[in-house]
């Protein structure tokens, strides 16, 4: 069973935003909602500068599900994290419980109008039938439903933000790391991913 | 005068049921998905070969699985390139 994840490598990532591009131009998303942004670290210090690409990340136990006091969230069988726009109340609970900043909220009108929320969907659409004008309008492209993934991600140039089955991206990035032999010396490594290979000691200087 | 009365009894019960409330508060259940249901991605047909997308048997959620797989592993640039 799938369960669909976002996996950005910062060693990769070189921020060019061609990802936050991508989701604007295929969801058509409107100006003042950002569903991906890419958040730099230390900008402009010579090898310490560090970008990640970053919106929803579709947790298995999502806390804006959690919190939401109309129950509009649900999650497809493929692990993507989605909300009903019709049962949206926009009372921005889901934005203080993600831990991400993910739920986006228009103010397009007067007096600090806050409307329905709005996030990154995998590029799954939301509960209307799929690739429909009115699934587009509300939520954006399915992608997924059209047999692809989502746009940030395959129009990644660097390859450094990767979306689909979190065992797949997973086993991508270990391979990855594992071949370029850099990355493997953060915390945490033995525990997401052991060692290399059956019965192989972890790398030189990872740390569980 | 009982047919008076009668009359008088049924304006009466179309004037109180004129008054009558019906619910008008959504009922949550705490916990649970209230919206509208989703259909799934592999309950469509592919797109044409043309566009791009997938190929997968409509309805059947390996192939889908399979095929999307697939294009996760075209991620890959050791796979995509050496391969």
């Amino acid at each position: 069973m799938a369960r669909m994840k976002f996996l950005c490598d910062a060693e990769r990532c070189i921020e060019c935003n061609g990802c936050v591009t991508a989701c604007k131009n295929e969801n058509e998303v409107p100006w003042g909602v950002n569903r991906r942004r890419v958040v730099t670290i230390n900008d402009g210090v010579i090898g310490a500068e560090k970008s990640i690409s970053v919106a929803c990340m579709h947790c298995s136990d999502a806390p804006c599900m959690a919190v939401c006091p109309v129950d509009c969230f649900y999650r497809t069988d493929d692990g993507v994290v989605l909300h009903d726009k019709d049962l949206c109340i926009g009372c921005g609970y889901c934005f203080y419980a993600c831990p991400f900043g993910a739920p986006q909220f228009p103010q397009a009108g007067a007096f600090g109008l806050r409307g329905k929320m709005d996030k990154c969907t995998f590029c799954a659409g939301g509960p209307e039938a799929d690739r429909s004008e009115a699934e587009f309008k509300k939520y954006g492209r399915n992608r997924l439903a059209e047999g692809k993934l989502p746009a940030c991600a395959e129009m990644c140039s660097t390859k450094a933000l990767l979306g689909g089955d979190g065992d797949v991206i997973a086993d991508i990035y270990r391979e990855r790391v594992l071949r370029r032999g850099k990355g493997s010396e953060v915390w945490g490594w033995g525990t997401a991913y052991g060692p290399g290979k059956p019965g192989a000691q972890p790398p030189a200087g990872a740390k569980s | 005068m009982r047919r008076l009365a009668l009359g008088a009894a049924v304006i009466a019960t179309l004037f109180l049921a004129g008054c009558g409330e019906s619910e008008q508060v959504v009922v949550y259940k705490q916990g649970k998905y209230q919206g509208k249901p989703d259909t799934r991605a592999w309950d469509n047909a592919p797109l044409a070969a043309e566009q791009r997308g997938g190929k997968w048997t409509q309805g059947d959620r390996a192939s889908w699985e399979t095929d999307i797989k697939n294009r996760q592993l075209a991620q890959h640039e050791h796979k995509r390139i050496y391969q």
